[in-house]
Formats: C-alpha cells, sequence, structure tokens
C-alpha cells in the first residue's frame, strides 16, 4: 500500500511529469527533501516506470497508425496465455498488449507508419505464431481521447467573469 | 414638467452603494492578457455527470415549474446528507427550502427576520452583499472588526461588545470569503454561548462547507441548542462548480422556513429546475468530483500562499474557501492603490480587501481558483510589481 504522500505525488507527476521536487514539496506542504526521496524510492520500485512526453501524432506531419486486434489463443498447460503474451511483447510494433475478458483472449495494440506494414505484421508474425488461432484487426480511424487527454479540442477558455464577488 | 428617473428611485436604495468591484469589471473588459485573481467561483467545469443529467432533464421535459419549496426528492437528498454527514436532521417536508443559489437564501432570511432598526450583527470584512441585504430589509449592519493576528476569526469578546438591546441576528460565513478563515466546533462554542445569552438568531451561510484542508467542517447548528435558533444557507455554486445554474437551499426549523418560503413563493416561485436536477445528481454522486477539486484547491493554496510570502506580501494559509488575503501593509499603499495599480501596471486582477469592510483595509482577496501556470505568472508579475515599489525584499 502507498502512503497519501506517495499517492499525491503520483497525482502530481502523472498529471504533468516536469514538475520540480522543490515544487512538489510547497504544493503538498512537506520537505523537498523528503519528495526526492519518495520519488527516487518509486523509480526504484518501478512504481514511476518511466517519464515520457504524450505526443499528438494526427498533429505531426509523421503519421502515425494504430490497430487494434483481437486475437483468440490457445492456453499452454501451466503457463496460459503467458508464452504467446511474452513473444508478442518483445516486437518493438506492439505498443499495448492486454489480456482480456470476454469473446477473445489477448488486445494487441499496434503502432505502424502504414496500413501494408501493419497488414505485414499480422499476416507474416502474428496470425502464424504458435498457439494463436485466429485474429481480428481494427484499424484506428481518429483518436479523440487517449490516455486520459482529450485530443480533438483546443484547451477550454475560461468562460467565467473576470471578476466576480 | 419633465421626467426625472433619478427622482422616482425607491429611497431604500439611496444608502447602498455599487460594489467595490464594480470598477474593476469595467476596466477589465477593456484590457487583454490580464491574469485575474479576482473570480470569485470555481475554475472546473461543472462534473460532466452532473452536466449530463441536467441535459438528460431537459430532454425529457422536466421544464416545468417545481413546488416552491423546491424537488421534494432533492430536499430529502439534502436531509439525507446533513444527517449522515453532520447527525443534523431536517425534515424534508418543512424545515428545508430549496433558493435561488445562497444569495436568495441569504435575502429571505434577512427579510423574513428583520424589523426596521434590528441590528444585524456580521464580521468585518464579510462578503459584499451582507451589508446591503440588511439595509434592504430594512435592518441596521453591525460591524465586528476581525483581525489578521487571530486568522479572522470572530472574538467572542469583540462580538460580546457589539451587543445591544437591538440586536437580532448574527450573520456567520465560515469558511470565509474574502478571507478562506474558517472557525473550528472549538472556536465557535463561546459564539454559540453569546448568541443563547442575548437569544440571538444565527443566519450562517456555509457555501464553502466542503472546501476545507484542515479540520473538517462544522455547521454552526450542529453545536448544542443552536439547531432552532439557526438558519444553515448553503448551496452547489462552490462545492460542485455550478455558480450560473442558481440553486442552493436553506434549512432551519418550520416556522423560518416558512417565512421565507411566503417570500419566494411570490419573488422567485422555484428554483430553476435543471439545476435541481443537477444538485440531485451532484449530492448523490459527486463526491468524488468534489474531492478531486478540494485537493486541487489545497496543493494551488499552498503553492501560492507560499509565493506570497516569498514576495514579501504577507499571508498566513487560509483553511478554507479558494481565497488568500495576504497584508499588502508593507508597500504603503492602500488596498485599492494597490489593485489600480497592480492590474494598470502588471495587468494582475485582485479585489481590495476594503470591498469587504474597513477592517479588510491593507489587505488584498486573491482567488486562487485558477489554473497552476496562471498563478505562477501571477506571483511572477506581481513580484515585480512589489520589488519595483522598492519597499520589500
Amino acid at each position: 500500500m502507498l502512503s497519501d504522500r506517495e499517492l499525491a505525488i503520483l497525482g502530481i507527476l502523472e498529471e504533468d511529469a516536469k514538475v520540480a521536487p522543490a515544487e512538489i514539496a510547497v504544493r503538498l506542504g512537506i520537505e523537498e527533501e523528503e519528495v526526492r526521496r519518495i520519488i527516487e524510492r518509486l523509480e526504484q520500485g518501478k512504481v514511476i516506470v518511466k517519464y515520457k512526453a504524450k505526443v499528438n501524432w494526427d498533429k505531426a506531419d509523421d503519421q502515425r497508425l494504430f490497430a487494434f486486434i483481437d486475437v483468440r489463443v490457445t492456453p499452454e498447460r501451466n503457463r496460459g496465455f503467458d508464452t504467446v503474451a511474452n513473444k508478442l511483447y518483445r516486437f518493438p510494433e506492439v505498443h499495448s498488449l492486454y489480456l482480456m475478458s470476454g469473446d477473445h483472449d489477448l488486445t494487441v495494440v499496434i503502432q505502424g507508419r502504414s496500413l501494408k506494414e501493419v497488414a505485414t505484421f499480422v499476416a507474416e508474425k502474428l496470425a502464424p505464431m504458435e498457439g494463436v488461432v485466429g485474429t481480428a484487426t481494427h484499424f484506428v480511424l481518429k483518436s479523440y481521447k487517449h490516455d486520459g487527454d482529450v485530443l480533438v479540442e483546443e484547451k477550454e477558455e475560461d468562460r467565467r467573469l473576470k471578476i466576480t464577488p | 414638467m419633465t421626467f426625472s428617473p433619478e427622482d422616482k428611485a425607491a429611497r431604500a436604495l439611496l444608502g447602498i452603494t455599487p460594489s467595490g468591484i464594480r470598477k474593476y469589471f469595467d476596466l477589465l473588459s477593456e484590457m487583454e492578457d490580464v491574469i485575474t485573481l479576482g473570480v470569485g467561483e470555481p475554475d472546473f467545469p461543472v462534473p460532466w455527470h452532473i452536466t449530463e443529467t441536467a441535459i438528460y432533464s431537459l430532454s425529457k421535459g422536466y421544464t416545468s415549474y417545481t413546488s416552491n419549496s423546491g424537488l421534494l426528492e432533492l430536499r430529502q437528498v439534502i436531509s439525507e446528507w446533513l444527517e449522515g454527514l453532520y447527525g443534523l436532521h431536517y425534515e424534508a417536508e418543512d424545515e428545508i427550502l430549496i433558493t435561488v443559489g445562497v444569495s436568495e437564501g441569504l435575502d429571505l432570511s434577512l427579510r423574513a427576520l428583520v424589523n426596521p432598526g434590528d441590528e444585524v450583527i456580521m464580521a468585518d470584512p464579510c462578503y459584499v452583499s451582507y451589508m446591503p441585504c440588511t439595509i434592504l430589509a430594512g435592518g441596521i449592519p453591525v460591524m465586528v472588526p476581525t483581525r489578521r493576528e487571530e486568522g479572522f476569526k470572530l472574538n467572542p469578546l469583540a462580538l460580546e461588545k457589539a451587543i445591544t438591546p437591538r440586536s437580532k441576528i448574527l450573520l456567520l460565513n465560515y469558511p470565509s470569503n474574502p478571507t478562506g478563515a474558517t472557525m473550528s466546533r472549538a472556536e465557535l462554542i463561546p459564539i454559540a454561548q453569546i448568541v443563547e445569552a442575548h437569544d440571538l438568531v444565527v443566519v450562517s451561510d456555509e457555501i464553502y462547507e466542503r472546501l476545507t484542508y484542515g479540520e473538517t467542517h462544522c455547521p454552526f447548528a450542529s453545536l448544542p441548542g443552536m439547531k432552532e435558533r439557526t438558519i444553515l444557507l448553503n448551496g452547489f455554486s462552490k462545492a460542485y462548480a455550478m455558480t450560473g445554474m442558481r440553486v442552493g437551499y436553506a434549512a432551519s426549523n418550520k416556522t423560518f422556513i416558512g417565512l421565507m418560503t411566503k417570500i419566494h413563493q411570490y419573488t422567485a416561485l422555484c428554483a430553476p429546475t435543471t439545476s435541481q436536477m443537477g444538485a440531485i445528481e451532484g449530492l448523490r454522486n459527486g463526491s468524488a468530483s468534489v474531492t478531486r477539486m478540494v485537493k486541487e484547491y489545497d496543493q494551488r493554496r499552498r503553492f501560492f500562499v507560499d509565493g506570497l510570502n516569498k514576495i514579501g506580501l504577507e499571508c498566513s494559509l487560509p483553511e478554507g474557501a479558494f481565497y488568500a488575503f495576504p497584508s499588502i501593509r508593507v508597500t504603503g499603499l492602500t488596498s485599492e492603490e494597490f489593485c489600480d495599480r497592480l492590474l494598470a501596471e502588471k495587468k494582475v486582477a485582485a479585489v481590495p480587501g476594503s470591498a469587504f469592510g474597513e477592517s479588510g483595509e491593507g489587505h488584498i482577496r486573491c482567488a486562487y481558483a485558477n489554473a497552476m501556470p496562471n498563478l505562477k505568472k501571477a506571483l511572477d508579475r506581481m513580484g515585480e510589481f512589489v520589488k519595483g515599489l522598492g519597499v520589500c525584499r
């Protein structure tokens, strides 16, 4: 169980990874040294995995293509779905990988540069893999919200009056 | 004979001056790139589940009047809420009235109880409408100065001194706009004893109830013997960011609520139905949204107050609402001069403490209900301004 302090620090960094320990300390009313200590501990424990920029690729010229692939797998005795999953997540094309409840077993999110690239991955790597019995590929047409952030709107303007009692 | 509209004005209005923030409103409307610390309302939008419920109720045709008292379902939810959180029992049927925000609740309370010449005691500084509403109701406002050294809490001795045979109502507002002050149960008990000894009625505006950062809020009505003689005013504007939806409530004894309903039915009829629908959803399912906003305000509060102290504007950490009320005495300017020049020279808007009463002089009200980057910019600009005056560190 993480402490309230640890959770508060994670909350701030999840929202903005660039907030400096000194500012976190002021915002939470604790010592900067303690903030540094907690962050280091969270990093070492891999609670904080890494810090990276969230990019809206629709806005960048460098177009990326996302596909969600439903994969049905024959589970292996004693290992379940882990063997197939383990083979899959090593591919750099695999952006995310989840074991699902429902009518398929794994959801693979592929990030590619073109339709062809994704199709090749599915046809040559994913579908023939031992244990995989079927795939259904769905391409993302437009991203509205990703990982908690709305991508399609400009920042909402402040509609409040400029001064109120 | 020429027609003179001025001559037709009601005499009661002559004693009432426009609010001290009015002039900034006009100034600001013509300026660009202003960072405003002058907004007394949340910067968050209404939580989406509340908005969605309100829209759904509109689409389903819930657009007619509600009962004068407000939707019974809303009164029931409020009754359960007060009971569950504070052990305060109010009958949904006749001890709770849904109002058009606390603003209406305050006006109703005063008009329901004040006879000409009755004195209404309030802390100075206080919210801008207390004094005018008292005058409009025919009462006489009596200001009890509060001091920064005492955290702007109401001092029992000072209260005692203000009491006369004509004292009738004590108007409380904790957590406070403009100071952010709160009063704990222990601090309120001596006040309650004075109220009892002098047979006063308390009108307690607790609109910032959910926005406390230390001890949880203590409703005045929950003190021994105080429920009967208290009108509890609250609403949804601050906790649920529903300012423009205009919905609040009053809870008190049957008689007081009956008197207030009498005025309300002829003047407002009922609070907006759509907003009442949203309020039900807010009380039922809004706790997570409120907690999230309070956490955010709490961090901004520490950050902003720390920044004020660093630039030499002394400010203690407020325990409630979303206002910092720093002293600007060190600059040698009046609070109005300070705000005028800060706006003209650095494009940062704040409200002079004097707008809230004489004891507010020497301070400014800064609302930290603003995004963190704006607070940072505001502090930078205020720092430059204070430094430019050449009086502080």
